[in-house]
């Protein structure tokens, strides 16, 4: 019973310390604040949400678009953390009541979803591709509930693509930001040799080393250069993999290969692995591309960083509620592209001197080119 | 907490030894109950602080205390209410079948915890700190996926087999801890621990092999055949239309329970098991085999946590990924610890945290309060249980369990 009285003493402490501000006056507060209690089901949490939305504007403050985590959590500073950015955008910008849950483990991925279908969701987003099944399961059991799935298309348990009425896969065409990247690296090179390798051999880690092996033979075709890839062969679909997303001794060993092989700029599209690469390319002429987020920004190796691949989340997942919203749902995949903003390539910050005005003309040229549908980057591994 | 448990007890359960591990688990039902209570009254506390309306009001308290008290209270009845719709009964749904639905979620999310924690049980019981359910549990998974995938099989058959092979991949990872236990002492806290980390690279490493790698992803094995899934238990006939995700995974949870309980209560094994924990000398002395009991308890122990496993691959379109473990291996301990490593209390004790683990998925998503909450109130129990005889031990006090003059003496400085 100590335990209480040491609870209560300190309670009292906070209190008095606390407690000297004066109350407002009845008007001004206590009306919203009764107007939320008398609101109802929701409790408190609708009330405070409901109150700020329309406080922006939106009146669609009856769509509520929910968003369900994979293990990783909505404060990974990664995956989760940049989908989540999206449906915090969409609630500011649209005015839309928004719910999210997050999940522990693998275990909680279906209930998590079930309990916002449960609470009325109009459109409910699973983060990353190891929601597949539990998003898909969901999506079936209720035909009229929206679904989304950030990173993943969906498949039948022999893994043969298949499409869901209500499903809406959210993908995104990254060959475009690496083909700009290539471009760049080729055109930045002084040993005439670039690398990339990736963290699994999967479509979406392979299509960013598609669009770079194209960016590399477009440079060499432009100035007759013969600028060469090492770590993937993109006719064979072959290279070199880390097979693993967080072991960085492999992305060390894999960058000191490449750099005695006599590259000087390296893409690892490996998430943290690539970090092993930084730390073997610390102190030698080797810079590095980085993908999925601004690795200037993200990581302790800013001044190796020549650019960033981006894989926008939030955006694609504020456009995809935003489509929702204005009742033109459909399961046709969203996919990011530089033209909607999905994928993109970040500054070169340190490096802005470092690259020719010429190559940045080039490069700006050849967004445009993108965007415009002119070229088209061909990859099997595309969405 | 400590004097609650002291009168009575002591007469009942006499002492022999003074180890930490013996007096945790060796507790009152009492204490396990107070320390929900008090955990759940903690995490009252947290929740009204977390809120936004609490932290406005409080600011004013003195000038106006009844918007300060309505406010936590409304935070903490909300958050409450929504953990119980979760995880018992939903009021507040439409259908009979949604109403039911959070009492069969949380005996689901039990099943796990009270196989895995009746691993850790029948550890403690023989004086085994038994810290590799994790990696026991991820063993089991990889086999009973493999044999639920690979094979082509009729069903019952292949259920029962896909079953087997998780407790034989459980067995094993338990086994290793075991004979280097029994062959040259190595500490199987320590070993383990390692265990756990190698089982969690080798399920990583299994999931881009072969057959495992059906999708070219290296992240999810291909889908047990439907022959291999555990049945749901309470068939459509029974309750039609119902959307229950429980299934026979429980009754195994029962049958478990019920072997366990056998097995120490009333086998030669379980006896030597009691003894070689009680007092591995006085067991050597009257001529039983601790190293032969060490590795028993052991393969059994991995055997139940492969067990678990199975409730989390074994179901309709279940396959195997990296978390198939999540962290139940480590809430098994607080299962076992709560349920006093007896099977029945164990039981109870996974069905308390299944329930909580339902309740905060419900919580979470009606209510401003995370779901960490839910973790704290767990953390808060394991701690009210174990500090009392750790708090002693640091300290050098006396035990309360000594006759009555020197417990109350115990009792006061202890809590002080």
């Amino acid at each position: 019973m100590r335990v209480f009285k040491i609870a209560a003493v300190s309670a009292a402490a906070v209190m008095v310390l606390a407690a000297c501000g004066e109350a407002p006056s009845e008007e001004t507060e206590t009306t919203p604040d009764a107007g939320s209690t008398a609101g109802g089901d929701g409790g408190t949490e609708t009330g405070d949400s409901e109150g700020e939305t329309a406080a922006a504007g939106g009146d669609n403050a009856d769509f509520k678009a929910c968003m369900v985590s994979d293990a990783g959590g909505f404060d990974d500073q990664s995956f989760n953390q940049g989908a989540y950015s999206g449906l915090l955008a969409a609630e500011k910008n649209l005015g839309i009541t928004k719910a999210e849950a997050e999940s522990n483990s693998d275990a909680e991925f279906g209930p998590n979803i079930d309990a916002m279908v449960q609470q009325d969701c109009d459109f409910v987003i699973g983060v990353g591709f190891l929601l597949e099944d539990a998003i898909q399961a969901a999506a079936e059991a209720n035909p009229e509930t929206t679904f989304g799935l950030l990173d993943s298309g969906f498949s039948d348990e022999n893994f043969a693509p298949v499409e869901l009425d209500n499903g809406k896969p959210i993908l995104f065409n990254t060959s475009e930001a690496a083909f700009l990247a290539g471009y760049l690296a080729a055109g930045m090179t002084e040993t005439d040799k670039v690398a990339t390798y990736g963290g699994l051999p999967i479509p979406s880690v392979q299509i960013f080393m598609d669009g770079f092996s194209d960016g590399v033979n477009q440079y060499n075709e432009d100035n007759g250069t013969a600028v060469e890839l090492l770590g993937w062969d993109k006719e064979a679909q072959n290279g070199s993999f880390a097979n693993s997303f967080d072991d960085q001794s492999q992305g060390a060993s894999l960058g000191e290969q490449f750099i005695s092989q006599g590259a000087d700029i390296i893409m690892p599209v490996a998430g943290p692995v690539g970090l092993g690469t930084a730390s073997v390319a610390e102190g030698t002429d080797t810079k590095l591309i980085w993908v999925d987020s601004d690795g200037y920004v993200t990581t302790e190796y800013g001044d190796l960083i020549l650019t960033s691949v981006l894989k926008d989340m939030g955006p694609a997942v504020e456009a995809t509620i935003q489509e929702s919203v204005e009742g033109s749902f459909t399961n046709e995949p969203y996919v990011g592209t530089l033209e909607n903003g999905g994928v993109s390539l970040a500054p070169f910050y340190d490096f802005e001197d470092a690259v020719p005005q010429e190559l940045k003309d080039k490069l700006a040229e050849y967004e445009e080119q993108i965007k415009s549908g002119e070229l088209v980057i061909e990859s099997p591994n595309a969405p | 907490m400590s004097d609650s448990s002291t009168p009575g007890h002591a007469a009942t359960s006499p002492r022999t030894g003074s180890s930490v591990l013996r007096q945790i688990v060796g507790g009152d039902v009492v204490i396990s109950f107070l320390a929900v209570v008090i955990a759940l009254a903690i995490g009252g506390v947290l929740i009204a602080f977390a809120d936004e309306q609490v932290a406005t009001t409080v600011s004013y308290v003195f000038a106006r205390p009844s918007d300060f008290l309505a406010a936590s209270w409304e935070a903490v009845s909300e958050a409450y209410k929504a953990l119980f719709r979760g995880a018992v009964f939903d009021y507040e749904a439409d259908t009979l079948n949604r109403k039911v639905r959070p009492l069969t979620e949380s005996m689901t999310f039990a099943i796990p915890l009270i196989l895995a924690g009746l691993g850790i049980a029948v550890g403690f019981r023989a004086g085994l700190f038994n810290i590799g359910a994790q990696g026991q549990i991820i063993v089991g998974g990889i086999l009973a996926a493999y044999v639920g995938f690979a094979f082509d099989l009729p069903p019952v058959v292949h259920l029962l087999l896909c079953i087997l092979g998780g407790a034989l991949g459980g067995a094993f990872w338990g086994f290793i801890p075991g004979i280097l236990k029994a062959r040259t002492g190595a500490n199987e806290v320590i070993v383990t621990i390692m265990l756990n980390w190698i089982a969690v690279s080798l399920i990583a490493y299994v999931l881009t092999l072969g057959r495992f790698n059906a999708s070219g992803t290296g992240l999810r094995s291909p889908q047990i055949d439907s022959s291999a899934a555990y049945p749901p238990l309470i068939p459509d006939a029974l309750f039609p239309g119902n959307t229950f995700r429980l299934h026979w995974g429980f009754v195994v949870a029962i049958l478990a329970t019920i072997f366990v309980w056998w097995l120490l209560d009333r086998s030669t094994i379980g006896f030597e098991i009691r003894a070689a924990g009680a007092n591995p000398h006085a067991a050597r002395t009257a001529g039983m085999s601790v190293g032969r009991i060490t590795v028993l308890t052991m393969v059994i122990a991995g055997a139940l946590a492969g067990l678990a496993a199975t409730s989390q691959v074994l179901v309709g379109g279940g396959s195997l990924t990296a978390g198939v473990a999540a962290t139940y291996g480590f809430d098994a301990i607080t299962v076992a610890l709560l349920g006093r490593s007896r099977p029945l209390g164990t039981f109870l004790a996974g069905l308390l945290f299944g329930a909580f683990q339902a309740g905060g998925t419900l919580m979470q998503s009606v209510t401003p309060t995370p779901i960490d909450i839910v973790f704290v109130v767990q953390s808060v129990i394991v701690l009210l249980i174990a500090a009392p005889p750790l708090v002693r031990a640091i300290f050098r006090l006396p035990d309360p369990d000594a006759p009555p003059r020197a417990s109350r003496a115990a009792t006061k400085e202890a809590a002080a």
